[in-house]
C-alpha cells in the first residue's frame, strides 16, 4: 500500500472520516481559507461594539506614531485556535474548527465569541479561568497544608460559572471567613478563604503583599523592610496596609487527628500591640532599629477608624467597631487602581504582553505602553459593572487580537522580547501554559470529555506537579520548568500523556482515524486539523508518505509516528 | 526510504546511530562507564574548569555560621570553633567543615540591597537588580555559555541545577537554561522505547513541520523550540547520562556525603563535574527562619550542610579536581542581627557573608569584617556583581567579555563587578 501520489491541501478526494464528526455540509472551498485567506470581517470592523472601536483606534494611532505597519489578519483557523485557547483553555476540536471555518457569515467572529462565553461552553470556560486564577491567587505548589486547592477551585468554578462581577470576586476573596476545605465533618465551608488562609503568618505580610499586587497592581513587598529606592513606596505604607489584616487569623484545625486537616479563617478583635483596642496600633522596625507605629491607612491615604473591635452593638444601643478587611475591600473597590490592574492582567492574558512589565506593577516608576488605552478600558470596564465576559469580548474582537503572528518588514522591530514596549502590530507568540497543553491534548485525541469536575482537576494537578519547582522560602514562591526547556521536551517526546495520546489501541483516536473510510491523505489532514487547525502542505504529505513506506505499510504505525511529530512541533505548543 | 536523510539535529546519520546504539548499551555493566570516567579523570581535569554553586534558598543566617559574634546581644547562643585555616573560626555546629576551611575563604563584607526573596535570588544569581525590560542570565548560564566549548564532546547540558530551578538564561536564550534534576539524578521521560530507525523517522517528520513554522518568521520562540529539541535528542542518546546515576556510587561515598537530598545532590555535583559539566547548582532550601532559628540550625540544617559540604570539598581535593572547580556557597541574603520576638531572625541584606573556594581562589583567608553586633560592614563592602566577577576570574573567564542583550544593548559580563582582590594573590 502506498499513499496517494499527489496530495494537495485541497485534495478533492478528501472526505471526512466517518466517526463522530459533525454532520455539517462542509464546503471544501472554505477550507482553503484556513491556510491562507484572512478571516472574513473587514480588518477594522468593530462589530458595532464601541469598546472594540476604542481599542482599535488607540492601538492604530500608536502604530502611526511609531511608523509601524500591522501584519495582515490571521487565517481563519489560526484565529479560531487562538480564541478557543485563550477563552476556554484548549484548542478547538476538529468539529468545532470545521464548523467555524465553514461559516460564511460576516458575524462569525462575534457569534463564536458569544458561544464561547455562553452556556454551551460554561464548563470549559469555568475550568480555564479557575486554572488561571488558582495560579494567581495561590500559586502552583501543591504542598501547602494551609491551602485547600480543591476548596479554592470549587469557589472559583462557581464564581466563573455564574460570571460574578469582578468587584464582587475581589470582595469575596479579600473578606472571606470560614472553613477552607469542603468536608462532610465540618460546616461553614468557604473556598474563597484559601486566598488568605496561607498568607496570614508573620502578621499577614504575605496577605498584604499579594492583595496589593493582585488587586491594585502595586508591588509593596519590598517596602516591608525599608523605603523603596526606586519607586515611591514608603515603609509606613506597607505597614498601614498591613494593619487591615490584623484582625484576621488562620486557625489550624486537626479534626481529632495529629495532622492539620483544615483552616478556619476568622476575624477577631485586635487589641493592638500596645493593648489599647480603641486605638489598635502595630509597630514596625525601621532600618536604624527604631520602632514606628502604624494604623490602617489605604494606599491613597484614606484613613479608617483605628478601633480594633469588630462591629458590635453596645448595651446603650450604640454600635462600635469596624471590620478592617471589609473596609479594605470597600476601598479597593472604589480605587481606580482596581479596574486598571484587572484590565492590564486580562490584556496580557490575551495579547501575550500587558501594558506593563511585570504585569502586576502599575507603580508610577513603571509607565504603561498605552496609558490612554489602559485608563479608557478600565473606565469602560467599570461602567460595564465589572463584567469580565464583556471585557473578554472587547479584547478578543479587537483588531490587534486578530492579527497574524507573522512579522513583516513593516513591523519586525516591534518585538517586546527585545525589551521594547509592545506595539501590538502582530500577534506575539507564546507557549501554551501547561494546563492548556494538557486540556488541548485531551481535545485533540477526543479523550473523555467529562472533565469539568474536581476528579479531573486532581488528575491534572498530579501531572502538573512534575513541572513545579519551589524555592525553599516561607513565601511559597514557585516556578515551572514547563518553559520550553529540555524536561518539557522530554515529557512531550516520551511522557505518559503523549504515550496515551499516541496509543494505537482499539477504539482510541488513532485507531478510529486509521479505520475510517477516508483516503490516507484525508487521514493525515485529520491529524493536522486536530492539532494545528490547518491542512498539511504538499511537502508535509510527501514526508508523511515516506513514513508509511518506512513502516512497510503499517498504516496505523505510520499515523502514530506522524501524530507524534505533529504534537511535538513548535506549531502545536505555541499559541500563534 | 530515501537514502539521504537530513537529520534534524545536526548530526550525520552514522553519528546519530552510534549514539542510539550507545544508549542501548547502557544496560551493560553499570560500573563500566564510571570506571572509565575515573581513568580519564586526570585527562579531563586538565582540560576543563567547573563551578559548583551551593544555593541556600530562603536566606541563611551567616552570623550564626561563618561570622559569629559570641557575647553580643545579637550573637545568639552558638560558640565559635577553630578551623584548619589559621585564625578562622566558624560555628561549633560545623565540625566537619572546620577541618576543610584551609580550602575555602569567607567574604564577611557582603552588603547588598535586596531583602525580598525573589529580588534577592535574582540579584545574587545575575549581578543585576531586576529590571522589567531586560532578563539577565544567571551564573549557571553565563559560566556554561563561556565554558561549554572546553569539553568539545559534552552531550549533557552544560548547566545542571539539582533540586531547584535556579535563575534562567535571560537574553542568552533557552539553550543555556538550567537542566533541572532531583537530587537522585533522576531524569524523567528519557526513554522512548522504540527502535532507533523509527526515532529517526519521527524526527525527520518533526523537522519538516518545525522548519515550515520557523520559516514564517513569527518570532524567536519558534527557533528556540528547535534548538532545545536538538539538545534533547542528543541527551537522550548520550552515554554521558551515566553521570546522573548517583546511586551507583559506592555506599561509603554516599554515607560520607549524607543520605539527605543535599548530600546526594553534592555527590551528584561531583560526578557531573568529573563528566565535564561546567556549572552545577545544588539547592538547599529552608533557611527562611523567622521563628525558632537556633534549634532549627543546630538540630537540622547545619548538620546536613556540614556533612555534605565538607564531603564535597574534601572529595574534590582528594581527586585533584579542586584546583579547577570553584565552589560558591551563598543565599539570596542573610538574616537580621536583631533576634525577633519569636526567637527568629528576619530578612537582612546589609551585612553578611558568602563562602568561596577552589579553582583560582586564595584559600583559607577571611575578607572584610562586620561590626561587633554584626549590623554593619566596617571594611570595603562587596555586592553580588563583585562575587560574580571574582568567581569568573577564578575560572579564567575574561571580565572583558561583553554580551549583547536582545535589544542590542551591550552588557558587560557580571555587571562590571570588581574583583575581590584579597581572594587572589
Amino acid at each position: 500500500m502506498v499513499w496517494a501520489t499527489v496530495i494537495s491541501p485541497l485534495d478533492p478526494g478528501f472526505r471526512r472520516p466517518s466517526f463522530g464528526f459533525v454532520r455539517l455540509a462542509i464546503l471544501l472551498g472554505v477550507f482553503a481559507a484556513m491556510v491562507a485567506r484572512p478571516a472574513s470581517p473587514a480588518e477594522d470592523d468593530h462589530f458595532g461594539i464601541p469598546q472594540v472601536k476604542f481599542i482599535n483606534e488607540q492601538i492604530s494611532s500608536h502604530w502611526a506614531d511609531s511608523g509601524l505597519k500591522p501584519s495582515e489578519a490571521a487565517a481563519d483557523g489560526e484565529w479560531c485556535r487562538r480564541v478557543y485557547l485563550d477563552v476556554i483553555g484548549r484548542i478547538p476540536s476538529i468539529d468545532e474548527l470545521r464548523e467555524y471555518v465553514a461559516d460564511s457569515s460576516p458575524a462569525k467572529r462575534p457569534d463564536l465569541v458569544n458561544r464561547l462565553l455562553g452556556d454551551e461552553f460554561i464548563d470549559d470556560y469555568a475550568r480555564n479561568w479557575t486554572d488561571v486564577w488558582s495560579t494567581v491567587l495561590i500559586g502552583r505548589d501543591v504542598g501547602n497544608a494551609m491551602v485547600s486547592r480543591p476548596g479554592m477551585r470549587q469557589y472559583l468554578r462557581r464564581s466563573f460559572s455564574k460570571n460574578i462581577p469582578y468587584d464582587r470576586l475581589m470582595e469575596e476573596l479579600v473578606t472571606a471567613t470560614g472553613v477552607n476545605a469542603n468536608r462532610k465533618d465540618v460546616d461553614g465551608f468557604n473556598g474563597a478563604a484559601n486566598f488568605l488562609s496561607g498568607k496570614l503568618e508573620e502578621n499577614g505580610v504575605q496577605a498584604t503583599a499579594k492583595t496589593a499586587q493582585i488587586f491594585l497592581g502595586l508591588q509593596v513587598q519590598c517596602t516591608q523592610c525599608h523605603n523603596h529606592p526606586f519607586n515611591k513606596g514608603k515603609q509606613n505604607q506597607f505597614w498601614e496596609l498591613n494593619a487591615f489584616f490584623r484582625q484576621s487569623r488562620s486557625l489550624r484545625r486537626f479534626g481529632g487527628t495529629r495532622d492539620l486537616q483544615w483552616i478556619e479563617l476568622v476575624d477577631e478583635d485586635f487589641p493592638g500591640e500596645g493593648g489599647n483596642a480603641e486605638e489598635a496600633e502595630l509597630y514596625y522596625e525601621i532600618r536604624n532599629g527604631l520602632m514606628k507605629v502604624a494604623y490602617p491607612v489605604f494606599v491613597d491615604g484614606t484613613e479608617i477608624s483605628r478601633i480594633g473591635y469588630l462591629p458590635r452593638a453596645l448595651p446603650d444601643g450604640n454600635a462600635i467597631g469596624v471590620n478592617r478587611r471589609r473596609e479594605l475591600a470597600a476601598l479597593i473597590k472604589a480605587s481606580p487602581l482596581m479596574p486598571k490592574a484587572i484590565v492590564n492582567r486580562m490584556w496580557g492574558h490575551f495579547l501575550g504582553y500587558a501594558f506593563t512589565r511585570p504585569i502586576d506593577d502599575l507603580g508610577e516608576h513603571n509607565p504603561p505602553s498605552h496609558p490612554e488605552l489602559l485608563d479608557g478600558l478600565a473606565e469602560r470596564f467599570q461602567q460595564q459593572s465589572f463584567d469580565l465576559k464583556e471585557l473578554i469580548r472587547w479584547i478578543v474582537l479587537s483588531r490587534p487580537y486578530a492579527l497574524s503572528s507573522k512579522a513583516t518588514k513593516g513591523n519586525h522591530r516591534d518585538d517586546p522580547a527585545l525589551g521594547e514596549k509592545p506595539k501590538f502590530t502582530h500577534f506575539y507568540l507564546r507557549q501554551m501554559r501547561a494546563e492548556e497543553l494538557y486540556e488541548s491534548l485531551l481535545t485533540a485525541t477526543e479523550a473523555d470529555q467529562s472533565r469539568g469536575g474536581e476528579e479531573a482537576a486532581k488528575k491534572k494537578d498530579q501531572w502538573l506537579s512534575q513541572f513545579i519547582t519551589t524555592f525553599g522560602t516561607d513565601e511559597g514562591d514557585d516556578a515551572t520548568v514547563f518553559n520550553g526547556s529540555i524536561p518539557q521536551v522530554l515529557m512531550m517526546f516520551n511522557g505518559d500523556l503523549i504515550r496515551q495520546a499516541t496509543n494505537t489501541g482499539k477504539g482510541g483516536f488513532l485507531d478510529r482515524v486509521a479505520s475510517g473510510n477516508a483516503k490516507n491523505s484525508g487521514k493525515i489532514t485529520t491529524l493536522y486539523q486536530a492539532a494545528l487547525a490547518r491542512n498539511p502542505t504538499a511537502k508535509e504529505v510527501a514526508a508523511a508518505n515516506e513514513m508509511l513506506v518506512a513502516r512497510k505499510g503499517d498504516a496505523i504505525g505510520a499515523l502514530q509516528d506522524i501524530w507524534w511529530a505533529v504534537l511535538n512541533s513548535n506549531e502545536f505548543i505555541i499559541n500563534h | 526510504m530515501s537514502s539521504r536523510v537530513d537529520l534534524p539535529i545536526g548530526m550525520n546519520r552514522r553519528h546519530f546511530m552510534s549514539h542510539v546504539a550507545g544508549a542501548a548499551a547502557m544496560a551493560a555493566p553499570a560500573m563500566a562507564f564510571t570506571n572509565s570516567l575515573r581513568a580519564n579523570a586526570t585527562d579531563l581535569k586538565k582540560r576543563h574548569k567547573s563551578a559548583i554553586l551551593l544555593w541556600m534558598g530562603g536566606g541563611p543566617s551567616t552570623m550564626d555560621i561563618w561570622d559569629l559574634k559570641p557575647g553580643a546581644p545579637t550573637g545568639g547562643p552558638f560558640k565559635q570553633m577553630a578551623t584548619s585555616a589559621d585564625g578562622i573560626a566558624i560555628c561549633e555546629h560545623m565540625p566537619l567543615m572546620s577541618k576543610q576551611m584551609h580550602h575555602m575563604s569567607i567574604v564577611r563584607s557582603m552588603s547588598t540591597r535586596e531583602a525580598d526573596h525573589m529580588r534577592g535570588r535574582y540579584s545574587m544569581h545575575t549581578g543585576y537588580v531586576p529590571n522589567p525590560n531586560v532578563d539577565h542570565p544567571g551564573y549557571g548560564s553565563v559560566v556554561a555559555h563561556e565554558l561549554a566549548d572546553q569539553v568539545a564532546d559534552l552531550e549533557i547540558p552544560p548547566f545542571v541545577s539539582i533540586g531547584s530551578g535556579s535563575v534562567g538564561p535571560g537574553f542568552l536564550g533557552m539553550t543555556w537554561a538550567p537542566f533541572q534534576v532531583d537530587s537522585n539524578g533522576n531524569v524523567r521521560n528519557l526513554d522512548m522505547g522504540i527502535d532507533p530507525a523509527r526515532l529517526e523517522q519521527r524526527l525527520k517528520m518533526l523537522s519538516t513541520i518545525e522548519d515550515r513554522f520557523i520559516g514564517e518568521k513569527r518570532g524567536g520562540s519558534a527557533e528556540d523550540h528547535r534548538k532545545v529539541l536538538d539538545k534533547t535528542v542528543k541527551l537522550m542518546t548520550s552515554k554521558q547520562m551515566e553521570a546522573f546515576k548517583v546511586t551507583q556510587e559506592p555506599k561509603e561515598a554516599q554515607e560520607k556525603y549524607g543520605t539527605t537530598g543535599f548530600g546526594r545532590g553534592c555527590l551528584l555535583a561531583r560526578r557531573l563535574v568529573e563528566a565535564g559539566v561546567p556549572f552545577v547548582e545544588v539547592d538547599l532550601g529552608g533557611w527562611d527562619m523567622h521563628a525558632d532559628i537556633f534549634s532549627a540550625l543546630a538540630d537540622r540544617k547545619l548538620p546536613e550542610l556540614d556533612k555534605a559540604m565538607s564531603a564535597l570539598v574534601s572529595d574534590l581535593a582528594d581527586r585533584g579536581l579542586l584546583d579547577d572547580t570553584a565552589i560558591i556557597w551563598m543565599g539570596e541574603f542573610s538574616r537580621t542581627p536583631t533576634i525577633n520576638g519569636g526567637a527568629g531572625r528576619d530578612h537582612w541584606a546589609r551585612s553578611w557573608s558568602v563562602v568561596v573556594g577552589g579553582a583560582g581562589f586564595n584559600r583559607g583567608v577571611v575578607v572584610g569584617e562586620t561590626s561587633s553586633d554584626g549590623k554593619e560592614v566596617v571594611t570595603e563592602p562587596y555586592a553580588s556583581q563583585d562575587v560574580m566577577a571574582s568567581v569568573l576570574k577564578s575560572l579564567g573567564i575574561s571580565l572583558e567579555t561583553t554580551f549583547t542583550a536582545k535589544n542590542g544593548r551591550p552588557m558587560k559580563i557580571a555587571n562590571s563587578g570588581k574583583v575581590i582582590k584579597e581572594l587572589f594573590t
